[in-house]
This record gives structure tokens, C-alpha cells and sequence, in this order.
């Protein structure tokens, strides 16, 4: 674009919406004449000013209605991600659910992992994706064998997976060391046994010895359950089940600017509400173009914004957006009515009657649309 | 009929708790008797349904304000309760004061120094979050003084505070009585209630009752049954009980009775008063009817979706209002309603006599209430109200005058508004003109249904009638049909042609050709009336006949369905076919093109127009289906058989070489997940593939017209038709489920061939085998499964959703606010612009930019 219509567009800069501003830069031909460029701009402008909201507009019902209509034709079931059993996603309208409930946990947790450029080809990424999963002895373990007469527990590790992941006998047995106090580490052909020191009557600190060493971490993230390099476009990335973004990103070859997980709590607390907001955003409007549906992203916006206005995380529930509310009466009239009107009267709560449903109630006009305007004459 | 006149306007609401004294004062009796009526039948003085509390008879008159019944509001009474009683649903209150005070000196458990400290902690969390969390958070900090075990303001011992649900107090192994508990409270300082953050000049000792207030006769009506004896209302029962207990308790008192006794009086007086606030306290019985039905007292009547709040105060009921059975008919507007008649003579419009209209309305009068189009009712400028009767006729024609109103019968034109159910979003209400025609049902053109939802396989709907002039207009200028064709869900259009109007336009676009004479009489019969743009030929061409109903200086470029270009220049379609992405409902590109340059009424009247245009060719040029549109050829059919006969040995050989442990894994999965795959594919390519050849080989038929116009139907549909009808999935997988290793007796175990796990290799047309419908069904029953299930998940959704955002609103400075002013969005959707008055959510710079480099204004 030249220096010129760089200028002239300036000048819009207040008029438009930064949005508009670069579309309109996009599509513009080559070595335009100024007054074609103030001509389109002005009408762009022209038809900006129309399409804007009216004051008054409930724009809060409406998208509750954009989204709530739609709603009975999504599907409830769950899809494996790329034929994978352990990789589930929850998507439809549990996800939508879910979402909006800014629930704690969330029924299936996942990651999807950017590398910066030289770590995202193939290998690197299936060696990256190794390096993160979470594996813990248990899974390398072949056999078991309890001998009772020695006190000792024998573990045969599984040479082919061990291998896979690049690790010797001598690591484990030096992790063991470690992290099993109490147990003398022995080597013997093919396979390891741990030997009780001391009290030696007790069976059953072999028994949860077992238990015990299954759940060593070899290496890897805690929480990162599973993991699966996927082609995107030109670079590989990694698709995880289980998620732990604070310690991903902490990685040297991952690239923040992209990587991003699922659950919205975890989020917020690495990254912060504006990025909770986006995610909300992101999330939802993937499931609702997954099920073929076409709702406005202003809608979805627009509760990802309420959800999170407060700074922190509120769910469309009870106890979340609705026990924000100034009103007595709307709150009552949404669910556990009498909780509320006892609270509001030992506080000495006054509703002054500003939103929508009080007024219903009372039968007086509803501050929204055409019953926003009021008349500067007093009346009778 | 005085206008109504706003003179007083509620501004606020304020929630308290009455004190003991208010109660009395603002009483307009007192209580003392359970009995209700005297032997002739009259209220007793002094009893529940005292006339000084408002009357329910007719012929009585309210003693307090000498009002007749529907006119008194009625009045509250008391109680003089014989000894104090817990407020049970202050429980929770009382015994955090209890714990959290000293109980020699009643002081608040935290030393002086600390409280203004906490008390600027405590409002800042009350105001965030509110008094349940404020309350929490006192639990705690007093808490934390409380491990000392001593007062820090007199140091005297604590001792440990329980409470035996429901209403039970005990300080360490004693019980509390609640005059105890009444006295304790009552010597909290003002000073440390401020801690508690409860309203100002409250006192915690009212949440112990000593008096008791009755509400008025007016909200607990009884109700006479036909053998004339009076049932009841479950709230004076209670009352009665109360009343009753209280008096028994006075007496014994007096009479100086034993303690027991009077002890469990008092209990008994407790579990009344308790029941009567609320009847459903999970560690109480709840008290009963004689008949053993449980009695709906206070709380049970707020609550819930059948309380007072959401039935009666959120939820209102009108009059002036119709309901029927609806059913299609294309010849009607877009913006209309076809109104039985005998409806249109029950339902009115009060419409007032001025010098101009006074002929046109006495026509209404003179034709009485039985006549259509005639007058129920006048209404006299002093309010009063006469029926219209072939008697009282002569009489009222004289009187009629300027100012009298006149509530006629519905004429064509006149403003409705016309809704169904479920109305989950704003099309599913919109104003419809009034167009009175014979039968029994509503008529409504069939492009309207989608934004109602409906179809006419019985669906009802309802009509409202706006009864004064603001309403209308505004029913008129926010809500008429075609203001609302452009959805602000997604900026594209909600209404357009649906079923045969699309059919009839594709043909017609596509292969039609007419004779001048065809072309016109068609053009005419849909209500073209300028023919002048119809070129003077022997043959024309079915574009040219569609060009007709464009506006001539109309430009569009798009798509149909079949991706082919569609170009309309100048009003005249040059090349593509009309289907449903040009014409239909939620895509309709042309029709969103000429609703942003035309406007509303334009498009409605085109829609229409295009819509009875398609309908009229349909009708004209015949259009039939039948099994034989499925019908395919001998060699089609052997061929369709080689290809799904080839799939299922391909599957069998895949199993064959995973038994013999042949088969390759695929990276990342089990052998027997990559088996599972490897069939599938090879099943659903076999299935493409044979549908791909139906396709080719099915005639020309009305069903194959149907699925590629969009108007009904899609290609898969008519394949499972002709060719085979596919595998059944349950969760994306192959059917596994039934038997032990088999999914029916039928087959042997771990048998995991196609046939076996769900694949119909035949097509509805011949028919299904016997375990092949039952595979159908298995899927079947499925969707109807979860259908059901989340129906009701979806409505809480919805419900939840806009019980949130509903007071969000644009202000005038263009943020969006709640209805306290906390700003939410600094511009609506970050550009402030309206879906619906967008192009599926954006503005079409694209267009803009060509229009200009192009010249054209």
C-alpha cells in the first residue's frame, strides 16, 4: 500500500474499527486515486454507522437467545480424537455446559503444544512428545514377582519399551534409589529386586511396595496422561490428554504464543482473565462450527464477557453471573427464591427496580429498547 | 372507560425484617380465637377471617377501610404469642450471633482493637460477594479468637454452642430455651452488629418471635364447595393450629400448669409457627391435611416453578388472546395470518369515535354483535361499558358520539401478534396483519415456519391482540414479519422458500420453456402486475419469467448449490439456477442482497411473490413422486451388488490376516483398532461408491429434482434409498454392544464380519433383513435417546443463560452495561455493530470497493 492511502486512511482510524480498516487495506487494487480511496472509505462508513447497534438494544437477551436456541440441536456425545481410545473430547453441548459453568474440573483435559521452529519437524516432535509425557514406572514394568520366603520383590522391565524411551536399567535403579527409602536396590540378570531392610516380618510393605513403585514418575509432566504428534499445516505439533500449562510453557521449545489448553481455570490462573476470556471465546465457537451451527461470535463474546468482567471466573450458575446481580427480585426470581429474600432482609436490601424482571413483576416497563427513553416532564 | 393515568410509580423496594412493635401498629386486629364462623355462617370478631382483615364474601364490607370485596386489599392482623418462638428460617442468623458473641457480656468475640480493622475487610467483602460470604468470613475470624476460649472484652469462659437441627439450641449439654436465646440477643450492642453488616436499627432479639403477624383474609381466600361447605385455605389451617396451640398455652400458663406441660406446649407452638413459614424443613414432619396431603404454607408458595414468583409474578397471563390448530396457505401474504372468522368476532379493538371515522364505525354498530364485521361492546366516556344485543342496538346507534369507543370485530389489516411455542428466540413472536377468512384454523404462508419452528402436523398457535395505539405501532415497527426476516443470530435470512416453492423455482430457472401467453398468465396469477420487462417472444425462457419479479437495476453474484455461478445483472438472472442457497431459509444470499438495498416490505412482497411463482409453476407443470423414481437398472443393480460383495471379502480377508496375525498396526493403535479402521474404510468406501453409481444410473426423477434443489432431501438419503442403506454406528464406533462376544443370538461368537456388526448391505427399497433392522432400530432408538436427554439439558442451559445477560443493554454512549452500570463491554462486540443488520457478521468491504472502482453509485 503506498504512502499516500497510508495517510488518507489515517484519517479514519476514529471513524472505523481497526478491523475494517486493515480489511478495507486488503482489498483495495493497486495504485488507487485518492478520491477513489475517500470514496470508499466514506461509504464504508456510511454502511459501518447503519449496521451499529441502537442504544437500548438488549443485546444481553438476544445472544442468551443465539445460543440457547441452537442448543437443542446439538449432540451430546463425546469424540475420540484421531481414532485415539485414550483421547477423548468432550464437545457438544456437555462441552458448552461446561464451559459456561466454569467448572473446576473438567471432563476431559487436553493440550495442544506449538514447538518454535527448528524442534517442529517430525522426530523432534515425537522425541519432544516422549520427553513430556508422563510415564511412570508402573508402565515400563513387565512382571512382578513377589518371593515371601525372601522378602524381596523382583521387577522385570519391558527391554523393547525401555528402549523406546531411551532408558537404561542403571537409570531406573538409580531413580529407585531415590525415591524408595527403606528398600535395598539390586541388580540381577534381567531384572531388579529390591530387598527389605530391617523389619523383615512385614509382608504387607511389599505388597504396597507394588503399589508404590507403579506410581514413580520416570520423567515427563504430571498430568500429560497421553500424548500424540499431529501434522498442521507445515509443522507438527503435539496433542496432549491431561493438561499442565504452566510447566509446558515453561519449556525452551515450546512457543507460547500458540500452545493453549482446554480447561479455563488452569488459564486463568497461568495466564490471566483476558486469556480465559479468549479461550471461552475459542472453545465455544469451535463446538458450535463443529456441529454445523452458525451463531455470531459477538454473541459468544458477549458471555465469555460477562463471565469474566468481575476479573475472575464466574459460571452462568447460581452462585456465579446471577448472585452478582444488584436486584433482590432478580436474583429470587432465578432459583433458591427464598435464600434470597431472607438475606436481603436481614441486610436491608433495596432493590431499586433497574433491571428487567422486577419490572415485569410490578408491571411497569422494562428499562431496555423503547422503554428506555423517559419523559424530562414530571408526571402527575 | 377513564384512561388510565400513571400516577404513582413504585421506585424501589426494601427488604427488611418487621420489628415486634411495627407489627402490632400496622395490625388492623388481634387475634384470639381459632374459631372462624358463627353459627350463621359470619366471620368472628377476633378470629382468622375477622372482617377487620379484609373480606371474601360477597355482601360483607371490611370494617378497616368499608370496602366490598375485589375492592379491599385487606389487612394484617397478630398473634400474641405466649412465649417467645424461633424464626426457623433465621436458624442459620441466630446461632451465628450466638457463637460469634460472649455469652456473659454478649460483646462480638474480637478484641476492640481489631474491629475497625476487620470491619473494613468485612464490607469490602460484602459488597464483592455478598452477604453469604460476609457471614463466612465472621465464622472464621472469630474463629480464631474463639481457641482462647475466653471473652477478650469480660474474660469470661465459652462454652461451646450447638444447634439439633432444626430449631434446638445447647450451650455445652443445656438447652437453650428461646427466652434465653432471646435475652442473649437483645444485649448485643448496636456497635457490634455493624460487624455483621445487617441493616440499619436492626435488632437481632425480632428473629425470635414474641408476636406474630397475620396476613390478610384477601391471600388465603376460602373457597366454597358445591355442597356449600367451606373448604379452607392451607395457610388459615395453619393459622388455626397456631392460634389454637397459643391459647392453650396462654391458659395453662395462668393457671399455673406444670412445667412438662407447659414445656411441650411450648414445642408444640415451635413446630406450628415453624411449619408455618415453611413446611418442607428436612428434620420436621410436615404438617397434614386430615386427609394426609401435605398443606402448602409460606415458602412452599413463593418458590419453585409453580410458586408465586415464577408462575404469577414473572409469568403473566393476558386476555384478548386465541388459540388453534394452524395449517398453510402460500396464497396469503408473508406478513399475514389467516383468522377464522368466528375468532375474529370474539376477539376486538376498542377503537374511539372522532369526527372522521364516525360513519365507518357506526357501519359496525348497525351491524351488532352476531353480523361480521360488527361490535361487541361500546364503551360511554364515563366508563361505562354496554353490551351490544339486537335490543340495545336502536338505542345505542342514537347515543353514539364522538368519544365513545367501540370495541368492533377484527377487520383485515388490524395488528396481531402471533406466537408459538416454544418461543426461544424473538422470531417465534412477530406481529402478523389480520386477514379474516373462513374455516377454523390460522393460516400462515409456509416461508414463515422456520422462525416459528413450525409445521402443520397439528402444531397449535397462539394470537394476541394489542389493545391500545402504542402497542400496535410498536408491534408494527419492531415486530412485523418482515423486520425480522434477517436473524440476529447469524445476519442471513430466516425465512425463504421452503419445500415446493423451491422445487418450482429451480425447474423453472433450470429447464422450463413458455409461451408468451403461459409466461404472463403465471407472472400474473402470482402477482406480478408490471409485465412490461417480459420480452415480446414466442418461447421464453424460465430465467426470463423469474427476472420478472427482480427490481430491474438489482445486481448479485453468487453460488447455487452446486457451486455453480448464479449472476443476476440488472434484474435479469443471466446464468445458475435458483435453489435453496439463493432462495432458502438460514443462507438465502440473494434474498439478504435485496433486504440490504430494497429494505424489509420490498423483500417480503419479492419473497411472496418468488414464493407463489414457484408453487404456481409446480402446480401447473405437475410434480409426482413415487417408488419408481428409485427404480434402477438390472446391470446398475448387479453392479451396485459387485461393489458391496467385493467390500465385505475385503473385510473378511482383513479379519483372516488378523488372525493370522498379518495385519499391519497402524501407529499409534492396537492391532484390533486398526482392524476395526482398516474395515471401516473399506465398508464406507463400498458404500460411497455404490451410491455414487445409484446416483449416476437413478432416472431423472422428482425425488432426485427435490434433493438437488435442496427442498427436501440430500444424494445419501436417495442412495440409502436405491442402493444400500449403509453401517450403523453407536458412538462412532461399529455396533459391539447385546450378546456375550455377539451382537445377536443370530450370529456366532466373535463373529466380526460387516454383517455381523451393523452393516445393512440392503436398501430401503427392497427392504431390510431381519438383523438389519434391528441394527436400524438399535441406531434409531439412539437418536431418540438422546434427543430426550437433551431436550431438557439445552432448556436449563437456556434458561440460565438469559436469567444472566438479561439486563445487558446498549447505552447511549455505545458500551454495554448491566442494569447497576457496571460496564461489560466497551463496544458491543468489540465493532459495535449489529448482527442483524451485518452480512453474516461482517460488513462487505469486498463489494463496496468494487462498486466504486467500478463507478456505480
Amino acid at each position: 500500500m503506498s504512502k499516500l492511502s497510508e495517510d488518507t486512511m489515517k484519517e479514519y482510524e476514529d471513524r472505523l474499527p481497526p478491523a475494517l480498516i486493515q480489511e478495507i487495506a486488503a482489498s483495495l487494487p493497486a495504485g488507487i486515486a485518492k478520491d477513489k480511496l475517500i470514496k470508499i472509505c466514506d461509504r464504508v462508513v456510511e454502511t459501518y454507522q447503519k449496521a451499529r447497534v441502537n442504544a437500548g438494544e438488549c443485546v444481553g437477551l438476544v445472544s442468551a437467545e443465539s445460543i440457547g436456541e441452537p442448543g437443542t440441536q446439538m449432540t451430546l456425545n463425546t469424540f475420540h480424537l484421531a481414532g485415539v481410545a485414550e483421547m477423548n473430547v468432550t464437545t457438544g453441548l456437555p462441552r458448552i455446559i461446561e464451559i459456561f459453568d466454569a467448572r473446576k474440573e473438567i471432563k476431559t483435559p487436553m493440550m495442544e503444544i506449538y514447538l518454535k521452529s527448528p524442534h517442529n519437524q517430525l522426530e523432534q516432535v515425537k522425541k519432544f512428545a516422549t520427553k513430556i509425557k508422563e510415564t511412570l514406572l508402573g508402565d515400563l514394568v513387565s512382571e512382578y514377582a513377589l518371593d515371601i520366603f525372601n522378602q524381596c520383590l523382583a521387577i522385570t522391565f519391558n527391554s523393547a519399551l525401555l528402549a523406546d524411551y531411551g532408558l537404561s536399567t542403571a537409570d531406573l535403579i538409580k531413580l529407585m534409589k531415590t525415591k524408595l527409602k527403606g528398600f535395598v536396590v539390586e541388580n540381577t540378570a534381567g531384572s531388579i529386586t529390591l530387598i527389605q531392610k530391617g523389619k523383615p516380618e512385614e509382608i504387607k510393605a511389599l505388597y504396597n511396595l507394588k503399589e508404590k513403585i507403579r506410581l514413580v514418575k520416570v520423567r515427563g509432566l504430571k498430568g500429560i496422561k497421553q500424548v500424540l504428534p499431529v501434522k498442521r499445516d507445515e509443522e507438527y505439533i503435539i496433542l496432549t490428554s491431561g493438561s499442565n500449562l504452566k510447566d509446558v510453557l515453561d519449556l525452551a521449545e515450546v512457543d507460547g504464543t500458540r500452545t493453549f489448553c482446554n480447561d479455563v481455570h488452569e488459564t486463568l490462573a497461568v495466564l490471566g482473565v483476558e486469556a480465559a476470556r479468549s479461550l471461552i471465546i475459542r472453545e465455544v465457537f469451535r463446538v458450535i462450527e463443529e456441529q454445523g451451527l452458525n451463531i455470531d461470535i459477538r454473541h459468544i463474546m458477549l458471555v465469555a464477557d460477562i463471565m469474566c468482567v468481575s476479573g475472575l471466573m464466574k459460571g452462568i450458575t447460581r452462585y456465579g453471573v446471577v448472585s452478582e446481580k444488584a436486584s433482590v427480585l432478580a436474583r429470587a426470581s432465578f432459583e433458591t427464591p427464598i435464600k434470597h429474600i431472607i438475606n436481603a432482609a436481614l441486610e436491608g436490601e433495596i432493590d431499586y427496580l433497574t433491571s428487567v424482571v422486577e419490572n415485569v413483576m410490578i408491571n411497569q416497563p422494562v428499562p431496555l429498547g423503547t422503554g428506555l427513553p423517559g419523559l424530562v416532564t414530571k408526571m402527575r | 372507560m377513564k384512561t388510565p393515568i400513571v400516577s404513582k410509580k413504585i421506585k424501589a423496594i426494601h427488604f427488611g425484617i418487621l420489628p415486634p412493635a411495627t407489627i402490632r401498629n400496622m395490625s388492623a386486629a388481634k387475634i384470639v380465637t381459632p374459631e372462624l364462623y358463627d353459627k350463621e355462617g359470619y366471620p368472628v370478631d377476633g378470629g382468622l377471617m375477622d372482617t377487620r382483615l379484609g373480606v371474601i364474601d360477597p355482601g360483607l364490607v371490611c370494617k378497616t377501610d368499608g370496602l366490598k370485596l375485589k375492592d379491599t386489599l385487606g389487612h394484617f392482623g397478630y398473634i400474641e404469642l405466649a412465649r417467645p418462638v424461633i424464626h426457623v428460617k433465621f436458624v442459620r442468623q441466630i446461632l451465628d450471633l450466638l457463637k460469634s458473641t460472649c455469652r456473659a457480656c454478649c460483646r462480638i468475640l474480637i478484641p476492640d482493637v481489631n474491629i475497625k480493622r476487620y470491619l473494613a475487610l468485612l464490607s469490602q467483602v460484602g459488597e464483592e460477594e455478598g452477604f453469604e460470604a460476609r457471614r463466612q468470613q465472621i465464622k472464621g475470624i472469630v474463629a480464631r479468637y474463639k481457641v482462647k476460649d475466653k471473652c477478650p472484652h469480660c474474660d469470661a469462659k465459652q462454652e461451646k454452642i450447638k444447634i439439633e437441627k432444626p430449631y434446638n439450641f445447647y450451650e455445652g449439654e443445656t438447652r437453650l430455651s428461646s427466652i434465653e436465646l432471646r435475652a442473649r440477643l437483645e444485649k448485643i450492642p448496636a456497635e457490634d452488629l455493624f460487624v455483621f453488616g445487617f441493616m440499619e436499627g436492626f435488632r437481632p432479639e425480632w428473629l425470635v418471635l414474641t408476636v406474630l403477624s397475620i396476613p390478610p383474609v384477601t391471600m388465603r381466600p376460602s373457597i366454597t364447595l358445591e355442597s356449600g361447605e367451606r373448604s379452607e385455605d392451607d395457610l388459615t389451617h395453619k393459622l388455626g393450629d397456631i392460634v389454637r396451640i397459643n391459647q392453650r398455652l396462654f391458659e395453662n400458663i395462668n393457671a399455673g400448669a406444670p412445667e412438662v406441660i407447659i414445656e411441650d406446649l411450648w414445642d408444640l407452638l415451635q413446630y406450628h409457627v415453624a411449619t408455618y413459614f415453611d413446611n418442607s424443613i428436612p428434620q420436621l414432619p410436615p404438617a397434614r391435611h386430615r386427609g394426609g396431603q401435605v398443606l402448602k404454607t409460606l415458602a412452599n408458595r413463593i418458590g419453585s416453578k409453580e410458586g408465586r414468583i415464577r408462575h404469577n409474578l414473572a409469568g403473566k397471563r393476558t386476555d384478548f388472546s386465541a388459540r388453534t390448530v394452524i395449517s398453510p396457505d402460500p396464497l396469503i401474504e408473508l406478513n399475514e395470518v389467516g383468522v377464522p372468522q368466528s375468532m375474529a368476532m370474539t376477539l376486538t379493538i376498542p377503537e374511539r369515535i372522532t369526527e372522521w371515522n364516525k360513519e365507518f364505525l357506526r357501519a359496525f354498530v348497525e351491524n351488532g354483535s352476531k353480523i361480521y364485521p360488527g361490535a361487541n361492546y361500546i364503551l360511554k366516556p364515563d366508563g361505562k361499558r354496554k353490551t351490544i344485543t339486537s335490543e340495545t342496538k336502536e338505542e345505542i346507534l342514537l347515543e353514539l358520539e364522538v368519544g365513545y369507543i367501540i370495541e368492533r370485530h377484527l377487520i383485515d389489516g388490524d395488528i396481531a401478534l402471533f406466537n408459538r411455542q416454544p418461543s426461544l428466540h424473538r422470531m417465534s413472536m412477530m406481529c402478523h396483519k389480520i386477514k379474516v377468512l373462513p374455516g377454523k384454523t390460522f393460516r400462515l404462508n409456509p416461508a414463515v415456519c422456520n422462525p416459528y419452528n413450525a409445521d402443520f402436523d397439528g402444531d397449535e398457535m397462539n394470537l394476541h391482540i394489542p389493545q391500545t395505539e402504542e402497542a400496535r405501532a410498536e408491534a408494527k415497527i419492531l415486530m412485523l414479519v418482515e423486520t425480522q426476516i434477517i436473524s440476529p443470530r447469524y445476519g442471513l435470512s430466516v425465512v425463504g422458500c421452503i419445500h415446493d416453492a423451491i422445487t418450482g423455482n429451480y425447474l423453472l430457472t433450470k429447464e422450463l420453456i413458455l409461451s408468451f401467453p403461459e409466461a404472463a398468465d403465471l407472472l400474473f396469477t402470482c402477482g406480478a402486475d408490471d409485465l412490461s420487462r417480459l420480452p415480446h417472444k414466442e418461447k421464453i425462457d424460465g430465467k426470463e419469467v423469474f427476472s420478472v419479479l427482480l427490481p430491474a437495476d438489482f445486481n448479485f453474484v453468487g453460488k447455487d448449490k452446486g457451486g455453480n455461478e448464479v449472476r443476476i445483472v440488472n434484474g435479469q438472472l443471466k446464468a445458475g439456477f435458483m435453489d435453496k442457497a439463493n432462495l432458502g431459509q438460514e443462507s438465502g444470499l440473494m434474498l439478504r442482497n435485496i433486504f440490504e438495498k430494497y429494505g424489509p416490505s420490498f423483500t417480503a412482497d419479492v419473497l411472496g411473490k418468488i414464493s407463489k411463482l414457484g408453487i404456481t409453476v409446480l402446480a401447473r407443470r405437475g410434480f409426482s413422486i413415487g417408488v419408481g423414481d428409485m427404480d434402477l437398472s438390472k446391470e446398475t443393480k448387479e453392479e451396485i451388488r459387485l461393489v458391496i460383495d467385493k467390500a465385505e471379502e475385503d473385510a473378511l480377508k482383513l479379519i483372516d490376516s488378523f488372525y493370522a496375525g498379518e495385519l499391519e498396526s497402524l501407529p499409534g493403535r492396537t492391532a484390533t483398532e486398526t482392524l476395526e479402521v482398516r474395515i471401516l474404510e473399506a465398508l464406507n468406501r463400498a458404500r460411497n461408491k455404490s451410491g455414487d453409481i445409484a446416483m449416476k444410473q437413478v432416472r431423472d426423477s422428482s425425488a432426485l429434482v427435490m434433493a438437488r434443489s435442496g427442498a427436501r432431501g440430500n444424494p445419501l438419503q436417495i442412495a440409502q434409498m436405491t442402493a444400500i442403506v449403509g453401517q450403523q454406528a453407536l458412538r462412532g464406533k461399529r455396533i459391539e454392544k447385546g450378546y456375550h462376544e455377539r451382537t445377536l443370538p443370530y450370529f456366532k461368537r466373535k463373529d466380526v464380519s460387516p454383517k455381523a456388526r451393523g452393516f445393512i448391505r440392503s436398501n430401503f427399497k427392497t427392504g431390510l433383513l431381519p438383523h438389519e433392522f434391528f441394527f436400524g432400530a438399535m441406531t434409531g432408538r439412539d437418536a431418540l435417546m438422546d434427543t430426550a436427554l437433551r431436550t431438557p439439558k439445552s432448556g436449563y442451559l437456556y434458561r440460565r443463560l438469559s436469567n444472566a445477560m438479561q439486563d445487558l443493554k446498549v447505552e447511549y454512549d455505545g458500551t454495554v452495561r448491566d442494569a447497576s452500570g457496571k460496564i461489560v463491554q466497551f463496544s458491543y462486540g468489540e465493532d459495535g455493530l449489529d448482527v442483524s443488520k451485518t452480512k453474516n457478521g461482517t460488513i462487505d468491504v469486498k463489494k463496496i470497493v468494487e462498486q466504486v472502482m467500478e463507478g456505480i453509485e
